[in-house]
């Protein structure tokens, strides 16, 4: 397989409500700085992958919105695709393009703005109309009846979970994107608004309007041009049955996915081969339970999330592009909360509810 | 048991989403911003002129999409503008800002204004004695009350009407 880089990447502050700024600003914002960042003028582009989700962008094939940001009508047009989940899976694509050999560069961008349509709403819509939706399922009643399942199996207490969150927001506190940049201490967490037990307020990411994008490259153009690549050693997704066919305490997909790109990257002992991982936690629950699927449950937690994740911005359909974006930053040595010396990253997003699909990245310095 | 093949076409049920919606709070962006706000204030049209081509957007956008240059300088543009495409409406729509059907014939039109090189949309009227023609000269005619929307405008017509 050819060899490809991660040669720029960008992401903007992640806010409650930009209010501001329509949501092909964000993407412009994005685009435009990750191609500053790779050293790269929109004419060497050779295509564009957007993510972007219909519903909470309140308008059919939303990402007709975003191509004139993204730079998809420039000189008389370039080649523009789409993919309707998170930004992770959407810069799968974007390397599959490069590994077709049609195509030297891919700018990958996701974005959308949870502050314009009532999120709840729009995810009881992803579920069945017939037998699910009138029931009132919505992302967090479903990740509530996961992170029971999970604890009952595990035998976590809810101040474990607490733990998860207070080392995450301390986390977070040193990253300028994040959107909660404070410090709360587990008393706190306990005792803020129950949502749907054991999920509490502040067990579930705060939901983020932002954009992100990333910059991909063919060994060649990324050598010629790009003084630190970060080169993708492994790369693999994989979805799973639908919730009520499966134990939720589990997640084969995610096992899967890992094995996949551990075996591409030749890692045969995860915790001692990966130095940093950013993880799409998308509730306190999330953050073990991915951990232990990933094979990375006895990792020294300060070499997760040093971002703070995404307890501390939860930006649907850019926050698993983040995680790759942070995982580019801790390599090249640019994060904000920077990890020892790393080597190597783990990347991992997951799209859909009680994560349906998974996408594990390693990415490697040499 | 029957046969699930064979089932009776008046036993194939569906199920009726009811009357729940999905409301949404789009921002309008800075640019569109100031566009409505100079509609609903002075009753002038403002453009964003790229600084690479030279064209003036109309509505605005953030970005020449060819040039793929960001756009800061503003255009007046209009009042007055030509007619590029047209159609008459017979059939009634629901217009998603207030659920109500529209009363049909009416005219739907692109219009060029002067000094702008994309089109505008906007609701057309129609002169039964004199139906419209591309190429035809328009000016717009604005609501008495207006509040930072599109509908600001109430419509488009000739430019000779009486």
């Amino acid at each position: 397989m050819e060899r490809v880089a991660v040669i720029g990447v960008a992401q903007t502050v992640f806010e409650a409500r930009k209010e501001a700024e329509t949501y092909a600003d964000l993407v412009y914002e994005v685009a435009d700085q990750a191609l500053k960042d790779a050293g790269m003028d929109i004419s060497e582009l050779g295509n564009i992958v957007t993510a972007s989700n219909d519903f909470l962008d309140g308008r059919t094939i939303s990402s007709m919105a975003v191509g004139d940001a993204a730079g998809a009508a420039f000189g008389g047009g370039l080649n523009i695709s789409t993919v309707e989940g998170d930004g992770a899976f959407a810069a799968f694509y974007g390397l599959s393009r490069i590994l077709s050999g049609g195509y030297s560069t891919t700018l990958v961008t996701a974005h959308s703005k949870s502050s314009e349509g009532n999120p709840l709403l729009i995810s009881n819509a992803c579920f069945d109309p017939v037998y699910e939706r009138a029931l009132g399922l919505d992302f967090i009643s479903a990740a509530a009846l996961q992170a029971r399942v999970y604890m009952e199996r595990r035998g976590l207490s809810e101040r474990d979970l607490a733990e998860v969150v207070r080392l995450n927001r301390a986390k977070g506190v040193l990253n300028p994107h994040a959107q909660v940049r404070r410090e709360i201490s587990i008393s706190e967490v306990l005792a803020s608004k129950p949502l749907a037990p054991p999920i509490r307020e502040l067990d579930a990411g705060p939901l983020s309007d932002g954009a992100a994008a990333v910059i991909l490259a063919g060994e060649d153009f990324a050598r010629r041009r790009c003084s630190n690549p970060v080169w993708i050693e492994g790369v693999s997704l994989c979805a799973d049955a639908r919730m009520t066919d499966r134990q939720l305490w589990e997640s084969a997909a995610l096992r899967k996915a890992a094995q996949a790109a551990y075996g591409m990257a030749g890692i045969a002992n995860p915790s001692d081969e990966i130095d940093v991982a950013e993880i799409y936690a998308a509730f306190s629950y999330q953050e073990p339970l991915w951990l232990e699927e990933l094979g990375l449950g006895a990792m020294d937690k300060s070499r997760v999330n040093p971002s703070g994740g995404c307890l501390c911005a939860h930006a649907l359909v850019s926050a698993g592009l983040v995680r790759v974006i942070e995982a580019v930053l801790q390599l090249r040595g640019k994060a904000a909360n920077p990890a020892p010396e790393p080597r190597r990253a783990l990347a991992h997003a997951q799209s859909g509810i009680c994560g349906q699909s998974h996408c594990v990245w390693i990415l490697g310095k040499n | 048991m029957a046969d699930i093949n064979r089932l009776n076409r008046r036993d194939v049920l569906v199920f009726a989403s009811g009357g729940a919606f999905q409301p949404y709070r789009y921002s309008v962006g800075r640019a569109g911003s100031r566009f409505l706000t100079e509609l609903r204030d002075h009753g002038r049209f403002l453009g964003l002129r790229c600084p690479g081509c030279g064209r003036v957007y109309v509505p605005p956008r953030p970005v020449c999409g060819p040039c793929y240059r960001k756009m800061e300088e503003w255009a007046e543009v209009g009042p007055l503008g030509t007619l590029t495409a047209f159609t008459v409406l017979r059939f009634a729509f629901i217009d998603p800002e207030t659920g109500l059907k529209k009363p049909v014939p009416y005219g739907y039109g692109f219009i060029r204004l002067d000094g702008a090189d994309t089109d505008l949309q906007h609701f057309l009227r129609i002169d039964p004695k004199r139906p419209p023609k591309i190429g035809m000269r328009l000016r717009p005619v604005f609501e008495k009350e207006r509040c930072g929307r599109l509908s600001d405008i109430r419509h488009f017509e000739r430019e000779d009407t009486p």
